[in-house]
């Protein structure tokens, strides 16, 4: 849950096995709480990105980045500030849709909040939902009274307003 | 590009890094390397507990300022390596542990990694927060570039200890090896240099300072500052106060040596540093034992710390002017910008109040008691030992009491395990720094609680022929636990009576060490005179009361500033 004292870091890293665990392990041994970690390829061979969303005040979020930074499979990490940011949550959501009414109702509410309906049985819907974590928590209070079978979010990932990169010295 | 095994690529990797000694156990995952250790220089010293070999690896490190390299085999071999691995963690030694692992492969038996095999631990995963770096090798051929990058890393930026992981299948495994000495590793550039503008801001504020104090930690002695530091000090008239870790960056005989801060510090440092107005910090992280509660240190003064480590910056105390850089490089500009300004300060009020502050507080042994307290025996001692002798501790009462009570004059002269706290580490440690630097004498001041931690280590010292002198100063409890028991539990002791078991004279000799005891302060001074003359490894056991306490303290949950007990 994005709260107004969520911070997002954004960090580019070395793709290979173990890193995850590390940085994880540091945010655990440090008692640093993270809310979210996105992975994901990078358009450079060899580096991943890591979206890490995390709650705390400024000095704790100093101490993170400064921490990230000493390690070795970390090569670069940046504090994003929630000003200047694109932010982007996914979320496929499964829910109950015994009848044509509710079914109906759902479909209207996923095309107000311009998510998609992916898939369809007989007694659900899955819908898939893009945006910033608060438009997500918006639909998703919607859909409990629908009944929430099954949820998947994959956290927060972000990129810099403009022209401005994160770059990585070859 | 020359074809070789693993093996032999791993030694003539580590020839090429000038390793000269490794201490090691080995076991069924390491045989390969074991067996190319016959057709090289590399001198291989058998520890007898992995534990002993990773505290021998940081005392030499420790002492000569190169890593030190140990080696273990997979499962029980590698975790027991875990505490030494931790505690040069903590105390930024530079030190390169070698682990064997089962293989990656194997045809026909599910002897591989992953399948819970015989002798398997997660090595990597385990000291992943205990490493500065670990590597797991996946193939042969990388093992001339990992070791390359693995003693660059632990040599360069902040020390710290480099765990390299070794599957069996790669040390048979015949490859292209590359011993090329190009070092790119893109996430890892640290820095050296101090940011002028910052030196020229700490300058400044140090020539305004009426009441200057240096905090001197362990940075000082990794960077080899000390001269550095010393000019700083006499071009400030600026007292020096260390940490626990610095202790031996600027000589304990030296008119504005103020001694060790913290719980057991030296009163003139805590008193002294709690008036300053200008604390210079150097290559120091202001720990919890070092600075009591926050609310009262070095309150009113404003502070200059610099440290290699940027994290170092900001975690525990609030600093003024930070400077993330190398001790030596930034002292030595602070030097060069000081001596411009061309002003040595004369005889300052300031410098009238340490002299005073310390005939004050900082009594000799009265020498009238001729009781067998740890104050005049470490008094005694010190006048008895060479000024380059090693001394080690290991921790509890010993530890604080030489902080206290042992003058360390030189750098990488006073070895210890800060950090972590590691009972045992002070004996393999001496081992270590003897095999380091063969012509110094090497004492470890230690307890009958700790000294049993890594006791057994006393056969490798005599069948490797590395004299050292073992101090047991021998109150027959865990002493500091139990003066914590006597202070905050009200005198009820729990658990803390080892007896009179082992006869640490027999015991000696049991293994065929030299073994002395003394019942008096003369027997004292007999015994280490003779210890020094020994070309074989002495213990020396000296019964001393259960009753002694560590004093001065700073109480849990005070300031240093808030000290009870005499010095």
């Amino acid at each position: 849950m994005e709260t107004s004292n969520t911070k997002v870091i954004a960090a580019i890293v070395e793709n290979k096995p173990g890193v995850l665990q590390c940085i994880a392990n540091m945010f655990r041994r440090r008692g640093f709480n993270i809310e979210s970690i996105t992975v994901g390829h990078t358009e450079k061979k060899g580096l991943a990105r890591m979206t890490i969303t995390l709650s705390g005040d400024d000095k704790t979020i100093e101490q993170v980045v400064k921490q990230m930074n000493k390690l070795i499979d970390v090569i670069k990490v940046n504090y994003l500030e929630k000003e200047n940011i694109v932010a982007r949550e996914l979320a496929l959501v499964k829910v109950k849709a015994l009848d044509s009414k509710t079914r109906s109702d759902a479909i209207n509410c996923v095309e107000v909040f311009r998510g998609r309906v992916v898939d369809v049985s007989p007694e659900s819907l899955t819908i898939e939902i893009t945006g910033t974590s608060h438009k997500i928590d918006a639909f998703l209070n919607l859909m409990r009274s629908y009944g929430i079978m099954e949820l998947a979010r994959t956290g927060l990932t972000a990129l810099s307003r403009g022209a401005k990169s994160i770059s990585v010295d070859e | 590009m020359t074809e070789m095994s693993g093996a032999k690529a791993l030694i003539k990797s580590l020839e090429k890094q000038k390793v000269d000694v490794i201490f090691g156990i080995l076991g069924g995952a390491v045989l390969p390397i074991y067996d190319h250790f016959l057709n090289s220089e590399i001198r291989h010293i058998l520890c007898r507990h992995e534990q002993g070999a990773a505290h021998a690896a940081e005392g030499y490190a420790r002492a000569s300022g190169k890593p030190g390299v140990c080696l273990a085999t997979s499962g029980p071999g590698a975790t027991n390596l875990v505490t030494g691995i931790a505690n040069a963690y903590m105390d930024s030694a530079p030190i390169i542990a070698l682990t064997g692992q089962v293989p990656t492969t194997s045809a026909n038996t599910t002897y591989m990694i992953g399948r819970d095999s015989f002798q398997e631990a997660d090595i990597v995963g385990i000291t992943s927060p205990i490493t500065k770096y670990n590597f797991q090798l996946k193939t042969a051929a990388e093992i001339p570039e990992t070791v390359k990058n693995a003693f660059y890393i632990a040599t360069t930026g902040r020390p710290g200890p480099v765990l390299i992981d070794i599957p069996k299948n790669l040390q048979t495994e015949i490859a292209e090896m590359d011993f090329s000495d190009k070092i790119g590793i893109k996430g890892y550039k640290p820095r050296s240099k101090p940011h002028p503008l910052q030196i020229k801001k700490a300058v400044k504020l140090l020539m305004k300072a009426e009441k200057p104090v240096i905090l001197s930690g362990g940075g000082v002695i990794i960077s080899n500052a000390a001269n550095e530091l010393l000019k700083t000090a006499e071009a400030l008239i600026a007292p020096v106060a260390t940490s626990f870790m610095g202790k031996g960056s600027f000589p304990e005989n030296h008119p504005l040596s103020i001694g060790c801060i913290g719980m057991h510090g030296n009163p003139v440092a805590n008193k002294l540093l709690c008036e300053a107005d200008v604390v210079l910090a150097v290559g120091t992280r202001f720990s919890d034992r070092a600075t009591g509660t926050l609310d009262t240190f070095c309150s009113s003064a404003k502070k200059i710390h610099i440290d290699i480590d940027a994290a170092e910056i900001g975690k525990n105390i609030e600093v003024d002017i930070p400077i993330v850089a190398d001790a030596k490089k930034t002292l030595r500009e602070i030097n060069n910008r000081i001596l411009k300004q061309g002003k040595n300060r004369e005889d300052t009020p300031w410098k009238i109040r340490v002299k005073e502050t310390k005939q004050q507080l900082n009594q000799p042994p009265n020498k009238n008691d001729k009781s067998l307290n740890p104050k005049s025996l470490l008094f005694e001692l010190r006048k008895i030992l060479p000024n380059d002798t090693i001394v080690t501790t290991e921790v509890g009462q010993n530890q604080m009491w030489s902080a206290l009570y042992f003058n360390a004059l030189k750098p990488r002269t006073f070895i210890s395990s800060g950090g972590l706290g590691t009972m045992g580490f002070g004996f393999p440690a001496a081992i270590g720094a003897k095999v380091a630097c063969p012509n110094k004498p090497v004492v470890d001041i230690a307890g009958d609680g700790s000294f049993r931690m890594t006791e057994q280590e006393l056969a490798t010292s005599v069948t490797e022929d590395i004299p050292v002198i073992v101090i047991v100063l021998n109150n027959s409890v865990l002493g500091m636990v139990a003066q914590w028991q006597r202070l905050f539990f009200k005198k009820r002791y729990s658990a803390i009576k080892l007896g009179n078991s082992p006869d640490f004279v027999k015991l000696a000799e049991a293994y065929g060490a030299q073994g002395l005891r003394a019942e008096s302060l003369k027997e004292f001074s007999e015994a280490v005179k003779k210890a020094l003359k020994s070309d074989v490894t002495t213990v020396i056991d000296i019964p001393i009361s259960s009753e002694e306490d560590v004093t001065p303290m700073v109480p849990p949950g005070c300031g240093i500033n808030a000290q009870v007990g005499k010095y």
